[in-house]
């Protein structure tokens, strides 16, 4: 697993729980060391034990404390860069929706060995779509659900937003509900980084 | 030339294909501007004036003959153009004639130019025609930034644990002094500069004692207060290591003046020879040394030093202990046990 997931895994407890957290779920996962390097390898087992650790930290299943990742890889200040490569996927949600087709591409200009999930977006009408979520790591799917929501509310869109399981072949679905584009203000998005503050 | 089909298209639908683009009239005036290039520049300075009066222009000189005659610019060859105010935000170009003599159609880009200009005019997408390329390009330098940020600080960082573990290698744990291989360092570079030194072999006399009397715990801290003594005896470009447990050896730089060499051993020793204190108990240690310099030697071997201010050192232990001893060839020849050595000079 390329370290920037670890590292993603890393900041989002230690952000959001505290450093005595990380340090907790650390030695939970019996990992040896208390720092993961995003542009370094890491061996997938490691991704699995620091996940099932944090679970049993927080006496929570892994699935909201993936979908609560998501969430903070959209919103959190100190990962703007994620929500603003986002952000270039589209104007609207509905474009940033369809533009996760292309996300995998995306993804490997950026970093090649970074294993994205392949997703599929399709429209199945009155403003539905539905998102199918495949990786090697099955679970993917929730951290999108976080990651759909917060990006709802960065375009200021209303959704519903259901996870439907898993089909064959270890695939995961989603159902969006785009309810209302235009709800809210949501975040202002310029194509230069920084612009956001003039004006 | 095969009779050109005529394509009529309206002046609103150029403005969605090249949001910067100009038309010129045949006077080579400026008739229309493209909605995205009147935010680079203002309009009605652009309008009805040549294109010179706002931008610099330049080709590469390969336009073929027939298409620089009677126009503003060559045509169908490429153009670099530069705004004469403002930014200096450097633009592509391509222009083709009109027909039937009408004007010309220029159409403008960004190049690598793109990234500055967002920021330099407050660009978004809807100034870009869908099939530019330039949301893509702005994506992929943000990215690569994102990515370059965190590689350079990884380096930063392995350049630093690097350093650290090279420290390590070299420093005794307990003491924080120099270990064996750092010494071997330091002499091998003394030696390769050919400078002048001495070498002091200083053994600690009683403290297996301590240890056996009052156990590990004072003799750690014996070791400790040693160290702060020798650190303390020792000027910047010295050396101290400890090269076994209470055994150390001091590289004293561009020093081999005999008088001082002993008078620097008997501060140490007399500085050993100080109750140091431990819990509610008092450990007393003293000191035995021998000492040898460079200027004994026409070739200089780090272990025939190290042998040689042994010897020295034997015979200060020989000598009753507390005491310091400079080698001499003469009289300091074999440690006990072993034969007499037979010197090459």
């Amino acid at each position: 697993m390329h370290g920037m997931i670890n590292r993603a895994i890393q900041c989002f407890l230690r952000d959001t729980y505290g450093a005595q957290t990380w340090s907790e779920v650390v030695d939970k996962a019996d990992l040896g060391f208390d720092n993961f390097e995003a542009m370094l390898g890491y061996p997938d087992a490691v991704t699995l034990d620091v996940l099932s650790a944090t679970a049993r930290h927080f006496k929570k299943p892994v699935e909201s404390l993936l979908e609560d990742l998501g969430t903070y890889l959209v919103s959190h200040p100190n990962v703007e860069a994620i929500r603003r490569l986002l952000r270039f996927g589209g104007e609207s949600f509905s474009e940033f929706l369809f533009s996760l087709n292309e996300l995998h591409g995306r993804a490997r200009l950026a970093l090649p060995d970074l294993e994205m999930p392949v997703m599929r977006v399709k429209p199945t009408g009155d403003g539905m779509f539905e998102l199918t979520c495949a990786h090697e790591l099955p679970g993917f799917g929730y951290a999108m659900l976080g990651v759909l929501r917060a990006m709802a509310d960065d375009y200021g869109a209303l959704v519903l937003l259901e996870h439907q399981g898993w089909k064959d072949f270890g695939e995961e679905v989603i159902t969006v509900h785009l309810l209302e584009a235009a709800f809210s203000e949501g975040r202002a998005f310029n194509l230069v980084a920084g612009e956001e503050l003039s004006l | 030339m095969k009779p050109q089909e005529f394509v009529p298209i309206e002046q609103s639908a150029l403005d969605v294909m090249m949001p910067m683009h100009v038309l010129l009239d045949a006077q080579g005036r400026v008739r229309h501007v493209g909605p995205a290039l009147g935010k680079v520049c203002k309009i009605d300075g652009l309008i009805g004036h040549d294109l010179s009066d706002v931008f610099d222009v330049r080709d590469n000189g390969m336009a073929r003959p027939e298409d620089v005659v009677g126009g503003a610019l060559p045509h169908y060859t490429k153009l670099f153009l530069t705004l004469k105010s403002g930014p200096s935000t450097a633009l592509k170009g391509v222009a083709v004639p009109l027909s039937d003599g009408r004007g010309e159609l220029l159409n403008l880009s960004f190049g690598l130019s793109v990234v500055d200009a967002v920021a330099d005019y407050g660009l978004n997408v809807a100034d870009f025609a869908h099939t530019d390329l330039a949301i893509e390009m702005l994506y992929l330098v943000e990215a690569k930034s994102a990515v370059l940020d965190e590689i350079k600080q990884l380096n930063m960082r392995l350049q630093g644990a690097k350093t650290e573990a090279e420290e390590q290698a070299y420093t005794d744990t307990l003491t924080g002094l120099k270990n064996r291989r750092a010494m071997d360092q330091v002499m091998a570079r003394m030696i390769r500069g050919r400078l002048p030194f001495a070498l002091m072999h200083l053994d600690l006399d009683f403290f297996k004692a301590v240890n056996d009397t009052h156990g590990h715990a004072a003799g750690d801290a014996v070791l400790e207060v040693v160290a702060d003594i020798l650190r303390e005896e020792t000027r910047e470009d010295d050396m101290v290591a400890r090269v076994g447990g209470d055994e150390f050896i001091l590289v004293f730089n561009r020093l081999v003046d005999h008088d001082r060499l002993m008078r620097m051993s008997e501060r140490i020793i007399s500085r050993l020879e100080e109750p140091i204190p431990f819990q509610d108990i008092e450990c007393r240690i003293s000191g035995s040394i021998g000492i040898t310099t460079s200027e004994f030697y026409d070739t200089l071997d780090a272990e025939q030093m190290v042998h040689d201010a042994d010897l020295a050192l034997y015979a200060s232990k020989h000598a009753g202990r507390a005491t310091a001893t400079i080698y001499d060839p003469a009289k300091h020849t074999a440690l006990p046990g072993t034969a007499p050595e037979v010197r090459a000079t």
